[in-house]
């Protein structure tokens, strides 16, 4: 104890002398939740700290902005806390700026003593399955970037028109969030910050049925009970559950013991499933629960022209692999499925950059506690000095936003620790450039980048659009059009 | 029928809290100094505009002993934070725990600032008793409790708890997330 006060003590100490001469220089890179709540704690943790965030969009906030649905502003509103950081008198935003194409990995190490990766998980997982490619197949990541508005996606136009049903594979939040922006009366869409493209899309919208298909049962679906609680009570839905699937094997019971949420989602579940009207209303939107099913290949139309006309399901059983742990197993039977649109939202996955070490089998970045490893050994002494990682690129795309504040609060206090033991001040390079540095590497690349000051002129433009029409805002979408904003 | 429940498994929990805390109680505050800066305290006035909104959608009993005994009317609430550390400070009948702890420099986390979207203000009730005196948590704080790290039996998130006179007294803890973070299938090592 006397040791550790003493560190702590001498820590502190050297932490004030070098608040005016020799800051630690701190970079992360991306501006999401976990981007936020790192810089937000290290500004906390090291008054010696100079924290900088970049992002490869103009624009801060990464999934808050782009992955969080319209119609859920609340959830939104964490934003104010996250500008409350990037306005702290010792951080600054760059926003603009591509990790591997304005700046490498190599040399953002270089400029700061510390560098977080905090990137997220930019790309899908695939099914690997037969007519994949097919047209009308889209990520639920392309279809939430087009109704979110991320200037990549404006352009996506899904076809909502020529087809009745819509096949959503995948029985988590994401899956639920798009099931609920194709089924939510449009009246109720229009006065949330969804982008105007989509609106108009979805105005025109011949959607009526939606399957959510997933590969197990209601005790196992990976839906969180606000989510599901709001699909159901959209207006005039009928909901579809096989009363079948919602028995109960004594595994089914083993879990539900064990799982507040999933207790709670199968109880919702089973309500809906009983409370259904049996006389379909014609105008009624519908939402299946397809479960104990999974794609196994698509099937094309007849006309040849390359769109998808149903998924080829394949039933599947629940086998017990361990205590509390079932997983599907294939049973050889086949139903069609027929529908004009399928959107996948089976999970995100992370990219590596260059010079970076990455485990590819996991998605993640090996890491412990939020170090990054050398290889996926698992070996410690193979840390890389100053190099860290938060978020989905450390512990796979799962989570809500808070879970970013405890996964931040563990590579903060790795970081910490590292600092105390002299890891990463003994080094004979601890004097680095930093934000100057930046500053001087983007101008020499002619690389415009756009400050947190220029990011509220394009947030003020937003919300001055979106007035004249009731929204919160009206999002920018186009590249250029964000630059020239933000000038 | 909810007593016997709670004290047959609530219990053991907060015994476990307070030995905990006890522990930690003696620590001096010098390895955690640097965290004592508070964090942008201008800001909470505009907070504070949020949460009037939410209070007053989410009590009707408190507001209608403020209207009886005055506005003034003040009671004592001990915050114990994740390092054991106690805080006492008083509470004007009405306000919720979530801007109370805000107004006072609890470092208390409140990402959707009190509209029922998050569970950052997750706090443990650690007296039953007092737990007890809590209306129900509805439908939708128990989603948000469902995503709490650290869930007890006596949860609730400190925005939907708000100060009546028979709380007087009340002991709040703010759960060590860091103690509790483990995700999907990732065990930290021990030190």
């Amino acid at each position: 104890m006397a040791i550790y006060r003493a560190v702590g003590r001498n820590w502190l100490t050297r932490g004030l002398l070098t608040i005016s001469n020799n800051p630690l220089r701190v970079c992360i890179v991306d501006s999401g939740p976990a981007g936020f709540y790192t810089a937000e704690k290290m500004l906390k943790a090291h008054q010696e700290a100079e924290v900088d965030i970049i992002d490869w969009l103009p624009t801060p906030f990464g999934l808050v902005r782009s992955g969080v649905a319209p119609d859920h502003p609340e959830t939104k509103i964490v934003i104010n806390q996250f500008s409350r950081v990037a306005k702290h008198e010792r951080c600054s935003f760059f926003g603009n700026v591509t990790l591997g194409s304005s700046v490498s990995l190599g040399e953002l190490r270089e400029l700061y003593n510390v560098v977080v990766l905090a990137y997220g998980a930019e790309s899908d997982r695939f099914l690997g399955i037969p007519g994949e490619d097919l047209k009308g197949i889209y990520s639920a990541r392309e279809f939430v970037w087009w109704y979110n508005g991320h200037p990549d996606f404006k352009n996506l136009n899904p076809d909502l028109k020529s087809t009745e049903s819509a096949v959503i594979v995948g029985q988590g939040n994401v899956a639920l969030d798009v099931a609920r922006i194709l089924l939510r009366p449009t009246a109720e869409l229009a006065t949330t910050d969804i982008s105007k493209h989509a609106l108009s899309g979805l105005e025109e919208s011949s959607i009526r049925k939606v399957y959510l298909v997933g590969r197990r049962g209601p005790v196992q679906a990976a839906f969180t009970t606000r989510e599901l609680r709001e699909v159901l009570g959209i207006k005039n839905l009928n909901i579809g559950i096989q009363e079948a699937d919602l028995y109960r094997a004594p595994a089914d019971e083993e879990e539900l013991k064990k799982n507040r949420i999933q207790k709670r989602v199968y109880e919702l579940l089973s309500r809906a499933a009983t409370s259904g009207s049996s006389e379909l209303n014609p105008c009624q939107r519908e939402l299946h629960f397809v479960f104990f099913s999974k794609p196994d290949r698509f099937l094309e139309s007849d006309d040849s022209s390359g769109h998808v006309a149903g998924v080829h399901l394949e039933k599947t059983v629940l086998k017990g692999v361990s205590p509390g742990k079932q997983i599907a197993v294939d049973t050889g039977q086949f139903e069609d499925r027929p529908c004009g649109m399928v959107l996948k939202s089976i999970g995100y996955k992370s990219v590596p950059v260059d010079g970076l070490p990455f485990d590819h089998q996991k998605g993640v970045v090996p890491n412990i506690r939020g170090r990054v490893l050398g290889n996926t050994s698992g070996d410690p002494a193979l840390c890389e000095n100053g190099l860290y990682v938060c978020g989905w690129l450390k512990r796979g795309p799962t989570g809500i936003i808070a879970t970013n504040l405890y996964c931040a609060e563990e590579t903060v206090a790795s970081i910490s620790e590292d600092l105390e033991q002299g890891v990463l001040w003994s080094s004979s390079s601890s004097l680095k450039p930093g934000r100057e540095g930046l500053h001087q590497l983007l101008s020499n690349r002619n690389v415009r980048f756009v400050t947190f000051n220029e990011w509220e002129k394009i947030d003020n433009e937003e919300k001055r659009r979106g007035s004249s029409s009731s929204e919160p805002r009206e999002k920018l979408i186009c590249w250029e059009e964000l630059l020239k904003s933000a000038t | 029928m909810l007593i016997s429940r709670l004290s047959r498994v609530g219990f053991p929990i907060i015994g476990a809290l307070s030995r905990g805390i006890s522990a930690h109680v003696c620590r001096t505050g010098c390895a955690g100094s640097t965290y004592c800066q508070r964090h942008w305290p201008e800001t909470w006035w505009f907070q504070g505009a949020i949460y009037q909104r939410n209070r007053y959608c989410s009590t009707t009993a408190a507001s209608a002993d403020s209207a009886d005994k005055g506005e003034q009317q003040e009671i004592s609430v001990t915050f114990v934070d994740k390092d054991g550390e106690e805080k006492h400070i008083k509470v004007p009948v009405g306000m919720s725990m979530l801007e109370a702890a805000h107004q006072n420099d609890i470092e208390l986390e409140g990402a959707c600032e009190g509209s029922l979207a998050c569970s950052t203000c997750h706090v443990i009730v650690m007296d039953i008793e007092y737990y007890n005196k809590l209306e129900e948590p509805t439908d939708e704080e128990n989603d948000m409790l469902d995503l709490a790290f650290g869930l007890t039996e006596t949860s609730r998130l400190g925005c939907q708890v708000i100060a009546k006179p028979e709380l007087d007294g009340v002991r709040l803890a703010i759960p060590a997330a860091t103690r509790n973070f483990a995700v999907d299938g990732y065990v930290p090592k021990p030190h």
